[in-house]
């Protein structure tokens, strides 16, 4: 009698000890492949556009012809493109996120604040794709229409916002619109989340120094969270970056960039996402490669120092 | 005597409408989002609304200079699409959550999530041209996978996109399942494996759901992955993973940038059909994963 329960008890262990190394085995080899992934990422990406490499080294980045009669490519346009744009659209954006972030922490009644963080959050579930159409054939219109001459009537004397001859639909200046539309989400969530974690002692202090809301959001709230609001502009410039349908829908895919905003040009995704159809030479493939990974070390750096400033800034918070 | 007036003055009269302006900034932009939203939805519901009819849910295609026609493989490519990726994404984003939250140290752990949120950081543009260079350029000895695109490459690529989505989803329910089941288990004696199958995962199942939800939503509305593993498709529908397949999106973008006004009128419906999913989706599991947080959040 004991000495089966001893038994038992013996297997028991031994297959608990199988079903524990079983279960950490399976897991721990997901997670190898999740990290994997990256890895193949980077890797393939960068094989494939060695060819390019070899052909055009480093020069590619600051060359500016894409002509596939005579095999010269170049990204010099495009990196400026893809920069101008997402710039831009931070340059709306961001302000738009902090307001939004203050608007959903410190001055809505409670009970609208969770709608309207979620239609807000419904923005960023819109795909792409949709907001592309969307852009095509609403905003892009409104925009040459009634938009663009009424800042250029204005603020004309300076080149980049300089009228074109003619009303040009796909622009820089509706891509830039696009892409604000489509970073809002992302910036303004992290905005709230950060300016709700603000303690409310210090606020309340504030305030009750005599501070108006706006003195405390100035002097208490904003200096708390400086860095992340920072992150969070990074990782909205992140999606900017690398957004490729809406913009290739939008922005006319066309280089040499002029210095207008109010003309067609191009980015470096939008590029690859253009050229879908099939590239005509092998080297040409390899060059939208190229592109694709000039594209991904640049997000990499911005989402590697976004996430450094949101690990600096949780640990001043937490102080762990 | 002069009546003592309450109304501010002065340096006090400049700050409250300073703050006041303040205020009325901040709710103008949370105004702009939302304007932009109810634009955008009442634009493509009221372009696509017309075109929907029980055609363009079941036939394909019109030929060439042909009234009609609907996008019957464009919707069953994207149901095929989707499920591909989640069988791949699903079974690896869930057991990697349970390696971080379960069973690695706490360094590791951080590793893991870093990286994730690295890949959730890949412009989807980029994650295509990978499996187009992985999957589509070269011959692996895998049949379906080699040389030619494929739904079963356009499901890769989507479940890459869907991986980081569900794993840091489930980190984050798993984190929120009670400490106290977890010991009460182990105090009865169950092992760590059992009590990871058996309590742990049954508590948290109602939010590792509600999070692969708004994966799929994500994922089938993504289009950039698909234009280099999934794009050539032909006019009938068709269930095979090792061909390529139409989707919804993909339709959308071409149609989009057709000549042919009719085309539009699809693109737009077919945005329709597109939005209402995603949307109606993500709203629900939205709503399921609060109340389940909400609930677990009491036990604790």
């Amino acid at each position: 009698m004991t000495t089966s329960a001893a038994t038992l008890t013996r297997t028991r262990k031994r297959g608990d000890r199988l079903g524990d190394g079983v279960l950490y085995a399976l897991t721990a080899a997901a997670s190898v492949v999740g990290v994997l992934v990256v890895a193949a990422i980077v890797w393939r990406v960068a094989d494939g556009a060695w060819p390019a490499i070899k052909v055009f080294h480093l020069a590619f980045i600051w060359h500016n012809d894409w002509n596939p009669v005579t095999s010269r490519f170049g990204a010099r346009d495009l990196i400026i493109g893809t920069v101008v744009t997402s710039f831009g659209a931070m340059l709306l954006a961001a302000p738009l996120s902090i307001g939004i972030g203050l608007f959903l922490s410190e001055l809505a009644p409670r009970s609208v604040r969770g709608p309207i963080g979620t239609l807000i959050e419904m923005l960023a579930a819109v795909p792409s794709v949709v907001v592309g159409l969307w852009g095509i054939y609403v905003l892009a219109p409104f925009d040459a229409q009634h938009v663009q001459p009424f800042l250029s009537s204005f603020l004309g004397w300076i080149p980049i916002f300089a009228h074109g001859q003619d009303k040009v639909e796909s622009t820089v200046f509706t891509a830039i619109i696009v892409l604000t539309i489509m970073t809002i989400p992302i910036t303004s969530s992290i905005c709230r989340e950060l300016f709700l974690g603000v303690p409310t002692e210090l606020e309340e202090g504030a305030i009750g120094l005599g501070a108006t809301r706006w003195e405390m959001v100035k002097t208490v709230v904003v200096p708390a969270v400086r860095g992340g609001v920072v992150a969070a502009v990074i990782l909205g410039l992140g999606r900017a970056l690398g957004e490729a349908i809406a913009v290739t829908q939008v922005i006319g895919n066309f280089t040499p960039l002029k210095t207008s905003i109010f003309t067609p040009g191009d980015t470096l995704a939008s590029r690859v996402a253009n050229q879908y159809q099939g590239a005509p030479s092998n080297l040409a493939v390899s060059s939208l490669i190229y592109l694709a990974l000039i594209l991904l070390v640049i997000t990499l750096v911005a989402n590697l120092a976004a996430q450094r400033v949101v690990k600096r800034f949780e640990f001043q918070r937490t102080g762990e | 005597m002069e009546p003592i007036s309450l109304k501010a003055t002065g340096r006090g009269r400049r700050r409250l409408l300073v703050n006041r302006a303040a205020e009325a900034a901040a709710v103008a932009a949370a105004g702009i989002a939302i304007a932009a939203l109810g634009v955008l939805v009442w634009s493509v519901f009221s372009r696509g609304v017309h075109a929907l009819n029980l055609d363009f849910f079941t036939k394909g295609p019109a030929l060439f200079g042909q009234a009609g026609g609907g996008v019957a493989p464009a919707l069953a490519g994207s149901l095929l699409l989707v499920a591909i990726a989640t069988a791949m994404a699903l079974p690896f984003g869930v057991l990697t959550a349970i390696f971080v939250s379960e069973f690695a140290p706490r360094r590791i752990g951080d590793q893991i999530r870093l990286w994730l949120d690295v890949l959730n950081g890949f412009p989807s543009i980029v994650i295509g041209i990978f499996v187009f260079a992985l999957c589509v350029k070269v011959k692996l000895p895998i049949v379906g996978w080699g040389r030619h695109q494929s739904a079963m490459a356009g499901g890769f690529a989507l479940a890459v996109i869907m991986l980081p989505l569900v794993a840091r989803a489930t980190m984050e329910v798993l984190t929120l399942v009670p400490d106290q089941l977890r010991e009460a288990s182990y105090a009865l004696g169950v092992s760590k494996w059992q009590t990871v199958l058996r309590v742990v995962l049954p508590t948290a199942i109602g939010g590792i759901l509600t999070g692969t939800t708004l994966a799929v939503a994500r994922a089938a509305g993504e289009t950039a992955p698909l234009l280099f593993t999934s794009a050539l498709a032909g006019q009938l529908v068709d269930w095979n993973p090792a061909h390529s397949v139409n989707s919804i999106p993909l339709t959308i973008f071409q149609y989009s940038e057709a000549p042919d006004e009719a085309l539009h009128q699809q693109a737009w419906a077919l945005a329709f059909v597109l939005i209402a999913f995603v949307l109606v989706s993500s709203l629900t599991a939205r709503f399921l994963l609060d109340r389940s947080r909400r609930k677990l959040g009491a036990t604790r």
